[in-house]
């Protein structure tokens, strides 16, 4: 590889790399660490210095009171119960469709898998959705957030050729000693799909985590919001081009915005080693053609 | 299916034992012998029933004239006069225009940003530096609109943010980017680049980490320097990937994304920010014109599938891979 240092250009340029990419590497940081920076310090000081990343003064006020918010507590609790359960359902049923998929003879099969590419390359939008989650009686239920994304059809094909790729003798050796399908599925393919079921949960997870637009047409009862959309409440919903400036609204406080959005985040934070290796994991192998 | 048939004998044969299969295995047996499988499937189609087809046979609304107390049936035909009414509607080109600048503006500066920060990461030697600052590009990607929306609000709100205070200070204007139209697609802009220029990266890494080295050494023999090396060898590498991309973005023009610009959108700009997937939610959702924005829905849906085949089409005629 030495010889790739061959010229002066060539280390000039090396150099410039460097430079610049430490630089975007950066300004990919910078919101985050102004934002921490800023939950950090006292209402005063958000008022008079416009741009800091470490406070004069140290200050928990601002986790405090949003931490005193019961509104603020309800809709945490909401975005993670959601979020688990969402995460088991939407997995487990896309792994029970996956199984009998990756059955080149199970009848039917062909039909249901060009259906699903189907699905996937046209949508029939937004409002019959709506409606369908309308009459089945979703509306302002934590279902509504689970149930329509329940099976996403890329993740279904590429478990799908997960399975498919095993070894057929494993599955046949089994039923050869007795085993039902279901167990075959349970006890030999569920344990050798680990790493792959991983990703999966967590595009999953994810999904719900940050969903905004379920909770904003599916639950109109505030009692019921998520993370998400007590976030934007404070923060977005907040600002005078928003509300039109009504001269009756208190605003929150800045250093309240500035917490939410620390706590909102953090969760993402804490599982983003896992989140960066089995992401990128996930779209290498659904890149892959099959 | 004939592939099917011949895929069926000997998983029969193994169930059974081969001395009892029977010549010919009816179609009632082979899905009596499937029961636990079609089990297994029943909760995922349940969902791709009602979740994704039903709703395909509900969007004939577009086409009636919807009123919930009469149902989806119930409800009279009228024909195209919903389409009508959309393509005759001055929004309609506003919202064409405001989608397709926005499709523009990603196609021509996030993705081309994309295609340089991997070709910059790729030639970078020291791989804990590499590894350092992808891993800092990359956590934007993991974030919910709602929380780049709050951070923009944050940093770029008037008389308050930070970015608000800079631009004052060095131009000695007051600027209040989050109601002037004039900044509604800068913003956009930024905000996808942020977002996804990073992870964007990870698919070309992944098709350059795959390049034969000796091509490079080769080429070094023959005195090739680094940009030659790089337009010669590197792009080259890339283009199945890049073609794939761009006819996945093409397929996806008029989704614009509901989540980012619904958050940035405001009583202030709605005239540049409007775009088709908004427009569904404000016409539809909010003011309840059900069939009127069906039909807008499925107009870009119908759009949306055209493109995407046009393009894979097109790119199959210049020789390149397609994506079918």
């Amino acid at each position: 590889m030495s010889s790739r240092y061959n010229s002066n250009a060539g280390r000039v340029f090396d150099v410039f790399n460097v430079i610049l990419l430490g630089v975007v590497g950066l300004l990919a940081l910078l919101p985050f660490l102004f934002v921490i920076g800023g939950s950090f310090a006292t209402e005063a000081e958000l008022t008079r210095r416009s741009f800091f990343l470490w406070p004069d003064q140290f200050s928990l006020a601002s986790y405090a009171a949003v931490f005193a918010t019961p509104t603020f507590l309800r809709s945490l609790a909401v975005t993670i119960g959601v979020t688990a359960v969402g995460t088991v359902i939407q997995l487990a049923i896309t792994v029970c469709m996956a199984y009998p998929l990756a059955r080149r003879a199970l009848p039917g099969r062909n039909l249901m898998l060009s259906l699903i590419v189907f699905a996937m390359v046209f949508s029939a939008g937004l409002i019959p959705t709506f409606l369908m989650v309308k009459n089945l009686g979703l509306l302002n239920s934590w279902w509504a957030l689970i149930l329509p994304a329940a099976v996403n059809p890329f993740s279904l094909i590429i478990i799908k050729n997960f399975f498919q790729e095993l070894p057929i003798e494993l599955e046949e050796a089994a039923m050869i000693d007795g085993a039902s399908e279901l167990r075959v599925l349970w006890s030999i393919l569920l344990p050798l799909s680990k790493p792959v079921l991983a990703t999966f949960a967590l595009f999953y997870a994810v999904g719900i985590w940050n969903d905004f637009m379920s909770p904003l047409l599916y639950l109109t009862d505030s009692a019921k919001w998520t993370l998400q959309m007590f976030l934007r409440q404070v923060t977005v919903a907040t600002n005078v081009a928003v509300t039109n400036a009504d001269s009756s609204y208190i605003p929150p406080a800045q250093g309240i915005k500035f917490a939410v959005v620390v706590v909102a985040t953090v969760p993402i934070l804490m599982f983003y080693p896992f989140l960066q290796k089995h992401f990128a994991k996930g779209i290498l192998i659904g890149s892959v053609k099959g | 299916m004939s592939d099917l048939l011949a895929n069926a004998a000997p998983i029969v044969a193994v169930k059974d034992g081969p001395a009892f299969l029977p010549r010919k295995v009816t179609l009632r047996a082979r899905l009596g012998q499937h029961r636990w499988l079609y089990l297994l499937l029943a909760p995922g189609v349940v969902y791709f029933v009602l979740f994704r087809f039903a709703p395909m046979w509900d969007a004939q609304i577009a086409f009636k004239d919807y009123v919930p107390f009469l149902g989806i049936g119930g409800s009279p035909w009228v024909g195209l006069r919903n389409f009508t009414d959309f393509f005759a509607n001055p929004d309609f080109f506003r919202l064409l225009f405001n989608t397709l600048i926005l499709a523009a503006l990603s196609l021509l500066i996030a993705f081309p940003l994309t295609i340089i920060m991997a070709l910059l990461l790729n030639e970078v030697r020291l791989q804990i530096y590499k590894r350092t600052v992808q891993t800092l590009v990359y956590v934007p990607h993991f974030l919910s609109w709602t929380i780049v929306a709050s951070l923009s609000y944050l940093l770029l709100a008037l008389d308050v943010g930070p970015l608000f205070h800079l631009i004052n200070a060095v131009l000695g204007t007051k600027i209040d980017f989050l109601a002037d139209p004039n900044w509604f697609r800068p913003i956009i802009v930024a905000q996808m680049i942020w977002k996804n220029t990073g992870w964007g990266t990870v698919i070309f890494l992944a098709a350059l980490a795959s390049v034969d080295q000796e091509q490079y050494e080769a080429a070094i023999i023959d005195g090739a320097g680094r940009l030659q090396r790089m337009w010669h060898i590197t792009l080259p590498n890339i283009r199945g990937v890049t073609m794939v991309l761009l006819i996945l973005q093409i397929g996806q023009i008029l989704n614009t994304g509901f989540e980012q610009i619904y958050l940035m959108t405001n009583a202030l700009n709605r005239q540049v920010a409007d775009v088709f997937d908004t427009y569904v939610y404000f016409v539809g959702i909010t003011q309840g014109a059900y069939s009127y924005s069906t039909a807008v829905g499925l107009f870009k849906a119908v759009v949306g599938v055209v493109l995407i085949f046009g393009a894979n089409w097109l790119a199959k005629r210049f020789n390149q891979a397609g994506l079918f």
